[in-house]
């Protein structure tokens, strides 16, 4: 068996809710320790690197804004690819992915408003501006919210998974805004400074606990994400069963 | 970090948001599989279980899915 062909099988293995609980049964623990490391390490450099010469202490509020920031657009871009999982590939898993991950990129998009609220009001002299990055960030957590309201809104479990595969890949157009709102318009929000062309424009005292909370952030995620899918797959397994009962019962009562 | 830094209620809040958001997550994850492990041990005391779960005489006994 060629190693393609391989890869193609085990990943299709993987659309087995069985399997999948399995699998991530085996991983969650290893990403909770490694997730608990980084948070270990990142928060000590956070709050013992040196403060900045123009903003002091509130440099420290980058260390949890930007991780936010980048993992609710990750996140975002997670549905997007489940999205197309739903639609094009129906993968069984694809739309657990999806719903299972849209209460976490809202909760980490509030984290990014309320810090980046808490970081503007010293740096900026407010704590909100309608400019373009925010006002894009902000569009953002809406989306997740109308995602969340539809995707709960509708009974049947196909049709919610279809309309929401649909509406993410709509929404998905934001992505490319808000990461070049601050290129494109006049605005308050500093331009890229991490990942841009040229490389990395942050000195390494503020690079170092930056990358380390990123990398707790993004192990916090992945563990977030299979724990809501592994429960996802338990809420559903629950409806099925429930089904099961009421076609038992039926079957026994006899026609009326 | 100097706690009477200039401007430090912002970082801490700052800290405090991140921390009530985290515990909130990681919260809302166990507390929902617990729920939901316990909805199935119910339905499974009540001998409501998956034909895959079930005993393979009781599996050929129910014949194929519909």
């Amino acid at each position: 068996m060629s190693d393609t062909s391989l890869t193609i099988r085990r990943f299709a293995d993987l659309a087995n809710p069985t399997r999948f609980l399995a699998l991530s049964a085996r991983l969650l623990p290893w990403i909770c320790w490694l997730t608990a490391a980084l948070f270990g390490l990142g928060l000590f450099y956070a709050l013992t690197s040196a403060g900045d010469y123009q903003q002091g202490e509130t440099v420290r509020i980058m260390y949890v804004h930007v991780p936010s920031a980048w993992l609710a657009m990750m996140t975002y871009m997670v549905m997007t690819l489940s999205a197309l999982g739903t639609l094009v590939w129906r993968h069984p898993l694809a739309d657990v992915s999806a719903r299972a991950a849209m209460p976490i990129g809202a909760a980490f998009t509030a984290l990014a408003l309320v810090t980046g609220s808490l970081w503007g009001k010293p740096m900026w002299g407010a704590w909100w501006v309608w400019d373009a990055r925010l006002t894009s960030f902000f569009i953002l957590f809406l989306m997740y919210l109308g995602l969340i309201a539809l995707n709960r809104a509708l009974e049947d479990p196909t049709r919610a998974a279809r309309l929401s595969a649909i509406l993410i890949l709509l929404g998905f157009i934001n992505i490319p805004i808000i990461k070049f709102s601050v290129d494109w318009w006049n605005t308050l929000h500093q331009p890229a400074s991490v990942l841009r062309m040229g490389g990395s424009a942050i000195d390494g005292e503020f690079l170092r606990p930056l990358l380390l909370m990123a990398g707790a952030f993004t192990c916090l995620f992945l563990a977030l994400h299979l724990g809501a899918m592994r429960n996802e797959i338990l809420r559903r397994r629950v409806a099925a069963l429930r089904r099961q009962a009421a076609r038992g019962a039926l079957t026994a009562g006899g026609p009326a | 970090m100097s706690l009477d830094a200039p401007h430090i209620g912002f970082v801490l809040a700052s800290y405090g948001a991140a921390l009530a958001i985290i515990l909130g997550l990681i919260l809302w994850v166990l507390l929902d599989g617990r729920a939901r492990r316990a909805e199935i041990r119910a339905l499974e005391a009540a001998g409501i279980r998956r034909r895959s779960d079930r005993p393979v005489d009781d599996a050929r006994a129910a014949g194929p899915a519909p």
